[in-house]
């Protein structure tokens, strides 16, 4: 044994350590291959021993090879091995072999899920960073969704060090498992403020990732990232936020104006370039996101594009390329500040460095006007000249075109000019914009009508030259020109000066050398040109002229029609069989001219880019419908011809297709090509057709010597773009003259000499006329097209699935998985640990139900802005909560003051995430009165504390069916406060609901309601959406049914029960008779036609709400549903049975939820075009317009999008995810409104009870 | 995000590359070697910002290096991190190495690769930064280190035992 031992520690000192592997491939230069093989199945041997040590060693040896480029996911097990070694050393070495070559695909990291979970809680710290470290470089979803919930009990770990890497990784977890987002994202904005400012720094990255990529889900964070960006003194974490500020202040322009001051502190207090870069960047965006209405915009301005002056003549290199790059942010915006610049950014394009003149490049692009456009493009030109790589020489060329065909070619007076530039550019070679240059030709010579017959000639001469082009095409993309050129003498051939000559050169035999899709362009506008050359020939005596044209069409065209390019093969054989039925009609001296133009006549109009996405899809049009039968079993129809004729009944179309599985299709698939390969004269797929085109004496074989010519020829012919640009010098000038002696005339007239300093100056904009008057062509767009444009994001993009609203409350669903068995744990002695783990296993049940309770808390709270930092130290601090116990008593009676002054106070805001927002953004004064804010204030402070007991209580029986807790909130209050009377109670309620749904309508960014204005509309009316179920003299029932948030089959009906006898009732049973469509959810075990207990009795003269569930499919249509109340009412003496039968009335409203949408998002959503309009019209409707929008929003629970003067547009959703939407407009006692929603019976439905609503008032 | 971390000398050999991002094997050489190729015609005293990639990233990511000596430290970030932010972090890594191996040279790195992604470990975690103070680095490397030398210790004396 001891021999044995003693053994294995010899064998591995002979081992090779990592030093000995490096130093030996570094000894074998010339055959380092060889010798890393021998190594590797040195390693290889090493990996077999049961010596855990000599596994590390080659596992770490290979983690050296892996960099070096060899494959060693072979070795994937053995890696797991070393990481699941007891020891820290081994266990590093494991991880880091597996954080460089493990990926998803990687098998056996699904081995690893319980070790990493052993790793992540085990007592050393190290251990778990080491995994955690792993972890973050090779998570996968599977392993996110199984360590997730250990990952988030780790961001409580008592050790920063362990905090800081947990926070960290759950970025990585987010990402594959976005269903973890929810849950973990309370604890992660708790880390924000971590005492360790490590974590805080992780907890800032995370935010800052998962921003930027869905900004408008972390607004409500602002005002804690606010606090942390005035108190950081941490230049890492700032830039974080600063940056986050930056993607979050277009969401927000209020946000904006709330950053400028501390933001500008900054940039003048800060010696860190970094930090003031960023804030320069920030403000940038501020002042982008700013449309207007900023006192001190334009010194904010002055003070970003001075600083960035200053960066960029800096001497360090980084400095003036962050100079130039945040620069061009500015341009987009306020091009004039950034124009006066224009020396220094010329400057900096002919700086050694490319980085640099690529970002001077970027800005030059708004740098242009009319004036300097020619001066510039020849700035460029002489670089495209000067420049070596590639790279440089293509970016010059787009930017050219960028710049001159910006804005519609807004700068170009001379497209002369322009058109010479292009074809200068043709002989740039090697590069990979021919497409580009052939598209602005294209463009230029459509859209352009006085330029035609410049393009033209200008085309021709290209064709005639094309030599000079095509001479290297193999690594050329130039000769795409060619594509432009030839299409251009074609369509516009009614200018060539010389057509023949033309046809002729796109005839030669060159040509077929060209791609296909160019061949075949020339071989279509060869045609197009024939019928012109015949026109003009035809017009003479001489008809022998025409017949020889026609007879080299006939010569030319069998070469194409040899093409293995089908597409040119097809025309080439049309064009051809069509000219010789011509040359026969000319030999019988018909004239044929006119006919032949006929074929080409009419003009094309260029067609916008998007007109095809624009085109409305007609109503009916199912474009997922199958069009015809869909493939049947006779599908060979080649083989049997009959079946369709003989099928003499008419095939009913059907509108879907039978789903035939795939398995089925291959099988046919194959039967077919079986049968296929069978039969002689099928025409099988071989390289025949190859054969066939070598055989022709093609031009292929003639052997093409190629001329390099390294210096680009000037082509005779061709214009020189300079030559246009003393052209339009002089032209200018002359222009200039002229005005000049105009002026001189009226001066003369006017004996004044003032103008002399005018002269001198440099001329404007305005002066500078375009030499020919330029009629541009705008593209066509089909009729009916939505404007405006969306950008269609990529849906591939992992982070689309974090796009997640986090203010929502956390359903139960919701929660982490957790694992059932942990066995683990037992084991672990350190308490704390275990405590932890508990604590955190129970946190997000708690989260939820907290969170649950906090909104109906927001109820109560809201316009209490007042004292937002109060609500938000009860958030994040359960303790208070203790507090709260023993304050709440003494405070009940403000809580009544509270409730008086709500009535008069005018409804404001909403749920507390956003209205904290709301009010930390406005800097609006809060209410005059004085005296009153300082009861609401008091008021608010007590507010929730009613509440709070019960807040305790649902923890102690999370499981309780449905949302009792509400009824026990209720229900303990009743004790309490029995005097009370309930009709006070129940209006307070409606004012609950009331300002609830208020909220949301405001919540869509219409400012004008929300915090300003307020006070000048009256305030709205008491409005409530409880209406009668059912009464008699013991019991009345009031309901409102209210969609379910999270479940989209289900709305929640809210009933309250009110005594109005002097006896007690109770053993209330609600009972529904269920229809096909909508269910009463009733506890698991019961039948369907039993009855609900009513959870609480009542007392005589008090009321107390319960709330039902219903799943329902369809929610389309309204429906009545049928029920009975059965109780028992009892008196000192006797007890007696009585039943109340109800109706309970499904509208479609009670389907919708207010859901606030953004004025974007409504716009994109009108836009998609699959929504079915309607429209209502009201009539006599006597109420003030936003008492109007008010009652909508309200009793029909939509949400104002935006509102300007007398119209709005609002926006709903049903639980099914339809959109409404609706745009309403006013005048006088009309009220018409539009809407649009993607169920038009259900649209319809709601139309109608919104009408109704109105002709009840 | 950083998207890779790569080191590698004047003469393009890589000495420690970390892929944030799964590449196959020959995919990462390939960016190595393109990478190489852009950093190193660049002339000392121009901007240490480099665009234009092609394998690696795409519009949003910019490379950002520093060349000491005979060693390149390049980073590929995207928009979201700052760069002259980085431009300092690749400094804080560069004295962090040179603390823990005292004068770092080229041949540190090629002999001690797994030491280096361990220090790396501690700054940069899944492509997002962990840890930019370099005293706190140096701790954690330095106990973990400690750590290791401990493990061995009590092997060799259990050896010595027997």
């Amino acid at each position: 044994m001891a021999l044995k031992i003693v053994k294995g520690s010899i064998d591995r000192m002979f081992d090779k350590n990592l030093q000995d592997l490096v130093r030996g491939i570094r000894n074998h230069k010339e055959d380092e291959a060889k010798y890393i093989s021998t190594c590797i199945d040195e390693i290889k041997q090493e990996l077999k021993q049961d010596n855990i040590a000599v596994k590390a060693n080659a596992v770490c040896k290979l983690t050296y090879l892996q960099m070096l480029g060899y494959d060693v996911s072979w070795a994937a097990f053995n890696i797991v091995e070393v990481m699941s070694s007891s020891k820290f050393t081994y266990k590093r070495i494991g991880y880091l072999a597996a954080s460089q070559c493990f990926h998803e695909s990687t098998d056996v990291i699904m081995l690893t899920t319980n070790q990493i979970r052993k790793d992540l809680s085990s007592p050393n710290q190290y251990d778990t960073g080491v995994a955690l470290t792993g972890l973050s470089c090779f998570v996968t979803p599977d392993l996110a969704r199984d360590l997730a919930n250990d990952i988030m009990t780790l961001m409580s770990h008592t050790k920063p060090y362990i905090r800081k890497k947990a926070v960290l990784i759950m970025y990585k977890v987010f990402l594959k498992y976005p269903e973890s987002l929810r849950p973990a994202f309370p604890r992660l904005k708790e880390k924000l403020e971590d005492p360790d400012p490590g974590v805080q720094s992780a907890a800032v990255n995370v935010i800052c990732e998962l921003a930027r990529r869905n900004p408008k889900n972390y607004l409500s964070l602002a005002p804690l990232f606010f606090k942390l960006m005035t108190s950081s003194t941490n230049n890492w974490v700032l830039i974080k936020i600063i940056k986050l500020f930056g993607a979050l202040t277009p969401l927000e322009p209020r946000l904006g104006k709330k950053l400028i001051e501390p933001l500008t502190n900054l940039i003048h207090s800060t010696s860190a370039m970094s930090l003031l870069y960023e804030c320069v960047n920030t403000v940038i965006a501020v002042l982008i996101s700013l449309s207007s209405g900023m006192p001190n915009h334009s010194a904010s301005i002055q003070l970003c594009v001075q600083k960035l002056r200053i960066l960029i003549e800096d001497s360090d290199q980084n400095l003036k390329y962050l100079g130039l790059l945040a620069m061009s942010k500015i341009l987009k915006t306020h091009p004039k500040s950034v124009q006066s610049h224009k020396d220094l950014i010329l400057q900096c394009l002919d700086d050694k460095d490319e980085s640099i003149r690529l970002r001077a490049l970027d800005l030059l692009y708004g740098m242009v006007s009319k004036k300097n456009l020619m001066e510039i493009v020849k700035k460029l030109m002489l670089h495209v000249d000067k420049a070596e790589g590639t790279t440089y020489r293509d970016e010059l060329l787009t930017k050219i075109i960028d710049i001159c065909s910006q804005s519609n070619y807004q700068y170009i007076t001379n497209f002369e000019w322009y058109i010479s530039i292009l074809v200068e550019l043709t002989r740039l070679e090697g590069t990979r914009h021919g497409h580009l240059i052939a598209s602005q030709m294209l463009d230029v010579a459509i859209r352009v009508k006085a330029i035609r017959v410049f393009a033209v000639a200008q085309m021709a001469t290209l064709l005639d030259n094309a030599h000079l082009l095509t001479g290297n095409m193999q690594r050329n993309g130039i000769c795409e020109v060619l594509y432009a050129a030839a299409w251009i003498c074609g369509e516009f051939s009614e200018h060539l000066e010389n057509p023949m000559q033309t046809l002729e050169a796109m005839l030669r035999p060159k040509v077929a050398t060209l791609p296909g899709h160019i061949q075949a362009v020339y071989v279509q506008n060869a045609a197009k040109l024939f019928a012109t050359v015949l026109k003009s020939q035809e017009g003479n005596t001489d008809s022998t002229a025409a017949q020889e044209t026609s007879q080299l069409m006939i010569d030319r065209l069998p070469l194409f029609v040899q093409s293995a390019n089908l597409e040119v093969q097809e025309r080439a054989s049309c064009i051809l069989q069509l000219v010789k039925y011509i040359q026969k009609l000319q030999q019988k001296d018909v004239e044929v001219a006119e006919e032949v133009t006929a074929l080409f006549a009419g003009e094309l109009n260029p067609v916008a880019p998007k007109a095809q996405k624009k085109v409305p899809v007609p109503e009916g049009l199912d474009l997922d419908a199958w069009i015809n039968e869909p493939p049947s079993e006779s599908e060979s129809e080649d083989e049997q011809p009959k079946a369709i004729f003989a099928k003499e009944e008419p095939k009913h179309s059907r509108p879907r297709h039978t789903e035939v599985d795939e398995k089925e299709l291959a099988r046919r698939r194959e039967a077919r090509k079986q049968e296929q390969a069978n039969n002689p004269f099928y025409i099988k797929a071989s390289p025949s057709s190859q054969k066939v085109y070598q055989e022709a004496p093609g031009v292929e074989h003639i052997p093409v010597v190629q001329i390099d010519l390294s210096v680009p020829l000037k082509v005779p012919g061709l214009p020189m773009s300079d030559q246009y640009v003393k052209l339009e010098e002089e032209r200018r000038q002359k222009a200039r003259a002229d005005k000049k002696k105009k002026e001189k005339k009226k001066r003369k007239e006017k004996h004044s000499g003032r103008g002399k300093k005018h002269d001198s100056g440099p001329e404007s904009e305005e002066d500078i006329a375009p030499a020919h008057q330029v009629d541009i062509v705008t593209e066509e767009m089909p009729e009916n097209a939505l404007p405006s444009d969306d950008d269609d994001k990529d849906p591939n993009d992992p982070h689309k699935a974090l796009d997640i609203d986090l203010d929502k409350p956390l359903a139960d669903s919701e929660k982490l998985p957790v694992r059932s068995h942990r066995a683990a744990e037992a084991l672990k002695s350190p308490a704390e640990d275990g405590e932890t783990e508990n604590a955190a296993s129970q946190e997000p049940k708690k989260k939820s139900s907290k969170e649950k309770r906090e909104k109906k808390k927001d109820k109560d709270r809201e316009r209490k802005k007042s004292k937002e930092e109060k609500k938000k130290k009860k958030k994040h601090k359960h303790e208070e909560k203790e507090e709260d116990l023993l304050g709440g008593q003494a405070d009940e009676s403000v809580v009544q003051s509270d409730e008086t002054s709500m009535v008069a106070e005018p409804p404001t805001s909403t749920s507390a995430e956003v209205s904290d927002l709301d009010f930390w953004l406005s800097n609006a004064p809060v209410p005059s009165n004085t005296q009153e804010a300082v009861t609401v204030a008091a008021a608010a402070e007590a507010a929730p504390e009613p509440e709070a007991p019960s807040g305790a209580a649902p923890d102690s029986e999370p499981d309780e069916p449905k949302d009792t807790e509400m009824e026990e909130t209720k229900s303990s209050k009743h004790k309490k406060k029995k005097q009370k009377k309930e009709k006070e109670e129940k209006e307070k309620k409606k004012k609950k609901k009331h300002h609830h749904h208020h909220h949301h309508s405001d919540g869509g960014g219409e400012e004008s309601v929300q915090n300003g204005t307020v006070e000048e509309e009256e305030p709205l009316p008491p409005m409530s959406n409880y209406c009668l179920l059912a009464e008699n003299s013991y019991i009345k029932m009031v309901y409102d049914i209210q969609g379910n948030l999270q479940d989209g089959s289900q709305v929640v009906v809210s009933v309250i029960f009110e005594n109005k006898c002097d006896s007690f009732l109770k053993s209330m049973e609600f009972n529904v008779l269920d229809s096909l469509n909508s269910k009463l959810q009733r506890p698991e075990g019961s039948g369907p036609h039993d009855g609900l207990t009513v959870p609480f009795q009542l007392p005589p003269g008090v009321s107390n709400e319960a709330r039902f569930v219903f799943t329902v499919q369809s929610i389309v249509m309204s429906q009545k549903l049928k029920g009975t109340l059965t109780f028992i009412v009892k008196n000192e003496d006797s007890s007696t049975h009585e039943k109340l039968d109800f109706k309970l009335h499904f509208t479609c409203t009670s389907y919708l939820i207010t859901t606030p949408c953004y004025s974007d998002a409504f716009a994109k959503l009108l836009e998609s075009g699959d929504l079915k309009g309607s429209s209502v019209r009201l009539e006599g409707v006597n109420m003030p317009f936003h008492h109007l929008l008010a009652r909508i929003c309200f009793h029909h629970h939509f949400s104002v999008v935006e509102r300007i003067d007398s119209c709005a547009s609002m926006y709903s959703r049903s639980i099914q995810g339809h959109h409404v939407c609706l745009l309403v407009k006013t005048s006088g006692q009309t009220v018409c409104i539009d809407a649009k929603c993607d169920e038009p019976t259900l649209l319809g439905n709601v139309l109608d009870e919104i009408k109704q609503t109105f002709s009840q008032c | 995000m950083i998207k890779a971390i790569l080191i590698f000398n004047n003469h393009g050999k890589p000495r420690l590359s970390k892929f944030y991002e799964h590449y196959t094997e020959d995919t990462e050489q390939q960016i190595i070697r393109e990478t190489f190729h852009l950093v190193s015609k660049r002339d000392e005293n121009v901007c240490n910002f480099l665009e234009g990639g092609m394998l690696i990233g795409g519009s949003d990511y910019k490379l950002i290096y520093r060349h000491y000596a005979t060693l390149y430290f390049v980073f590929c970030v995207d928009s979201s991190e700052s760069e002259l932010g980085i431009l300092d972090l690749i400094q804080v890594f560069v004295e962090t190495l040179d603390k823990c191996f005292e004068n770092v040279c080229e041949l540190d790195l090629i002999f001690h690769v797994d030491k280096v992604h361990n220090i790396l470990a501690e700054m940069v975690m899944g492509g997002m930064v962990l840890e930019t103070n370099m005293n706190e680095i140096i701790t954690q490397v330095d106990a973990q280190n400690k750590m290791e030398k401990a493990e061995t210790f009590i092997f060799q004396s259990t050896r010595q035992d027997r």
